[in-house]
């Protein structure tokens, strides 16, 4: 197995995509599984360096010029499978720090191969996402401080369609609580679907939580990330190709409201 | 994925069930089922003014009234069973008026500390595994072992009492994890909650809680193995007031819990000298439980292997804490748990746990030993003194120990004490800590697993 990471590291680093069928793994994976991953132990221990070398090379401190405080990761894709709208918003938002998050071993090793491939092929670009195998379910306040975020994305998650299996999805009114957390005030959560029970029951939970507020039709059409949502992934896309019909909730992460 | 079985495989015979409930399309392995027999510490909780003292192991709950100088019998009549499984949480709260137990047999009892009647008896969907009532006494906090925190509403308006729900509200959850401890902040504006992930999530508790307790504070990140203990402190002068906590990794902590930031830590284990060799790994013991002074400028620990507590000196304006004095107490005393009352400045320890192995018509036997003057006294010059009472100058004495002891010559007992001290240990390390398989061993779990599609 090693001998396959070596020459696929080698591939990557000429600019070479990684082969999917390599990578095959499961599209389903259990969050309620402990699984022996290295997790930080808070957000100042999220080793950067070696996630966004060209803006934290060591001993820069990840200083870009003068005294501007450094850089934090302000984009979550979670569950980014195989880094897709990663891949998407790269361009669009150059100076901002993005991380996916996924739980499945073999396809985030897939991403990292796909981000240090197109590295390699375009000096420059695309040195602001990489991605993180791990449980967001249980460990996001490991990477991120009290409103470090502005957007988070949840791209056509698991629906668990099992009545007894609806607490391992992704949104719950539960985990908002978390999400709310890790977003600043006015951040954005962008959800999409194509399966509409799943997409009914991510908005009454959005809709419900004092502390999301939906965001206006107008707003969303001039929100550039918002086409991205269903086009910029491969799970998009295949929805896409069969004609399906997509369910879409963004909300905005808002102030509890005084009694 | 069969992992998350090790959540609810500490061997107790309603494992089946109970690891069904959780994960019900995996072939489970029941590999561990009969090795691990489930046992829960006995525990000890001191009426703030030291007016009572209970003591609970395995189902029984043992009651001793030091005002009145005799043992009490409780009193239920709300019309359900006294715990019928082991008690894994108890506490007083609201300044001695209310005292809760919970546990294994997923009931939460609540007694009027007055008459020692149980008020309200409340079922919980899953084994509860801590509890913590608002000091303003209106409400009683529990969580389950799925991570779940409930809350109850206590109406002190007789009137209301017929309409009021006998339901808790879920307010906030860990996700799938265990929560160890649940505390509310000196002024019940916040609700710290602690799990075997090792967080520590501080939560502002709202004024009107039922609709969910969702604005996150803070998290206090810093432990490397499961948090087993939390106490607020809130030393004068201080806007804020601070957090302790214990943890598996073997320290004591020392948090601005406003912001979540780590502001000390006392390798405890290291500085009592415990290191033990378990196999290929070398490391120190967890902390089991911890207890602060008021002002929470001492601090008093539990740690597993030591046969007696250590104290140890908060100094807030420096942010540091150190040990003070390693109190030793004999040989093969390992304190399962710590309660004490400021007002006497007395610690209560003791040591005991549920043993399903034991006949069950002889009483679960436990031990306890008081410490005086834990709390340093400056003005004594010569030696201020912890110091460790002999059961004859035990509050209430005699008729205290033998009932909450649990039987009559405790020396008889020693060795089913070590014995019962022992798989307390196994019985925490199987719940709280994640087993680790071998490559092997792990490729052999994946092929029972029992999600293939039919082709």
């Amino acid at each position: 197995m090693s001998s396959n990471a070596d020459t696929a590291q080698a591939k990557s680093r000429s600019g070479r995509l990684p082969r999917k069928r390599f990578y095959r793994a499961r599209a389903h994976s259990n969050p309620l599984s402990d699984s022996h991953f290295p997790i930080p132990i808070g957000p100042a221990d999220f080793d950067y360096c070696h996630h966004y070398p060209y803006f934290f090379a060591p001993g820069s401190g990840g200083r870009s010029d003068g005294d501007a405080p450094p850089r934090k990761v302000r984009f979550a894709d979670i569950g980014c499978g195989f880094g897709g709208l990663l891949v998407g918003l790269s361009p669009l938002f150059p100076d901002t720090l993005m991380l996916g998050m996924e739980l499945r071993d073999k396809v985030t090793e897939y991403v990292k191969e796909r981000i240090l491939a197109l590295r390699a092929s375009n000096p420059g670009h695309y040195e602001n996402i990489s991605v993180v195998r791990t449980n967001s379910m249980k460990y996001l306040p490991n990477y991120f401080e009290k409103g470090q975020l502005s957007k988070m994305f949840f791209l056509f998650p698991d629906p668990h369609f099992k009545e007894k299996n609806h607490r391992r999805r992704v949104i719950s009114l539960q985990l908002l609580d978390e999400y709310a957390y890790a977003l600043e005030v006015g951040g954005i959560i962008y959800t999409i679907t194509d399966v509409e029970e799943l997409g009914d029951w991510m908005r009454s939970c959005l809709e419900d939580h004092p502390l999301f507020g939906a965001v206006p039709e107008e707003e969303l059409e001039l929100d550039p990330v918002v086409k991205l949502l269903s086009s910029a992934t491969e799970e998009g896309q295949k929805v896409a190709r069969n004609g399906g019909q997509t369910f879409r909730a963004v909300y905005r992460r808002i102030k509890l409201e005084e009694e | 994925m069969d992992e998350s079985a090790e959540i609810v495989s500490d061997g107790g015979h309603e494992a089946a069930a109970a690891a069904a409930i959780m994960d019900t399309d995996n072939g489970l392995v029941e590999e561990e089922k009969n090795t691990d027999v489930k046992v829960a510490p006995a525990l000890i909780s001191v009426h703030p003014f030291e007016k009572s003292v209970v003591v609970a192991v395995g189902s029984e709950l043992r009651l001793f009234d030091l005002e009145g100088d005799c043992s009490v019998s409780l009193k239920d009549d709300s019309g359900g069973p006294f715990h019928s499984d082991a008690i894994r949480a108890i506490t007083f709260g609201a300044k001695g008026r209310l005292f809760v137990s919970a546990g294994d047999d997923k009931l939460v009892k609540i007694w009027a500390t007055s008459s020692w009647h149980c008020a309200r008896s409340v079922s919980a969907d899953k084994r509860v595994s801590a509890v913590a009532i608002s000091h303003n006494g209106k409400y009683v906090a529990f969580a389950d072992k799925f991570g779940v925190i409930w809350l109850i509403t206590l109406d002190e308006d007789d009137a209301n009492q017929s309409k009021v729900d006998n339901k808790a509200v879920p307010i906030l959850g860990h996700y799938c994890s265990i929560v160890t401890r649940l505390e509310f902040s000196p002024d019940d504006r916040f609700i710290a909650s602690s799990d075997r992930d090792f967080k520590i999530r501080i939560t502002a508790f709202p004024k009107r809680p039922l609709k969910g307790a969702l604005e996150i504070q803070s998290f206090c990140l810093g432990h490397k193995d499961y948090v087993s203990c939390l106490s607020f402190a809130h030393p004068l002068g201080y806007d804020h007031g601070f957090l302790f906590s214990g943890g598996g990794d073997s320290t004591v902590r020392l948090w601005d819990f406003f912001s979540g930031l780590l502001l000390a830590t006392c390798e405890v284990g290291a500085k009592a000298e415990l290191l033990q060799s378990t196999g290929t790994k070398d490391s120190y013991p967890p902390v089991t439980d911890l207890c602060s002074s008021f002002d929470g400028t001492i601090i008093a620990v539990a740690i597993q292997s030591l046969h007696g507590i250590v104290l140890l000196n908060c100094d807030f304006s420096d942010r540091t804490l150190s040990v003070a004095k390693v109190v030793t107490l004999e040989e093969n005393y390992f304190p399962t748990s710590l309660a004490s009352s400021t007002f006497t400045q007395r610690m209560w320890t003791i040591m005991g746990a549920s043993n399903h192995l034991t006949p069950s018509t002889t009483q679960l036997p436990t031990r306890i030993r008081v410490i005086s003057g834990y709390c340093k006294d400056r003005s004594n010059d010569n030696g201020y003194g912890p110091t460790v009472l002999e059961d004859s100058e035990v509050p209430g004495s005699q008729k205290l120990l033998s009932h909450l002891q649990g039987s009559p010559d405790v020396t008889k007992e020693d060795t089913a004490l070590a014995a019962a001290a022992e798989a307390v240990k196994v019985s925490m390390r199987n719940m709280l800590i994640k087993k680790e398989y071998t490559l092997d061993k792990r490729e052999l779990r994946k092929r029972n697993r029992n999600d293939r599609k039919l082709r």
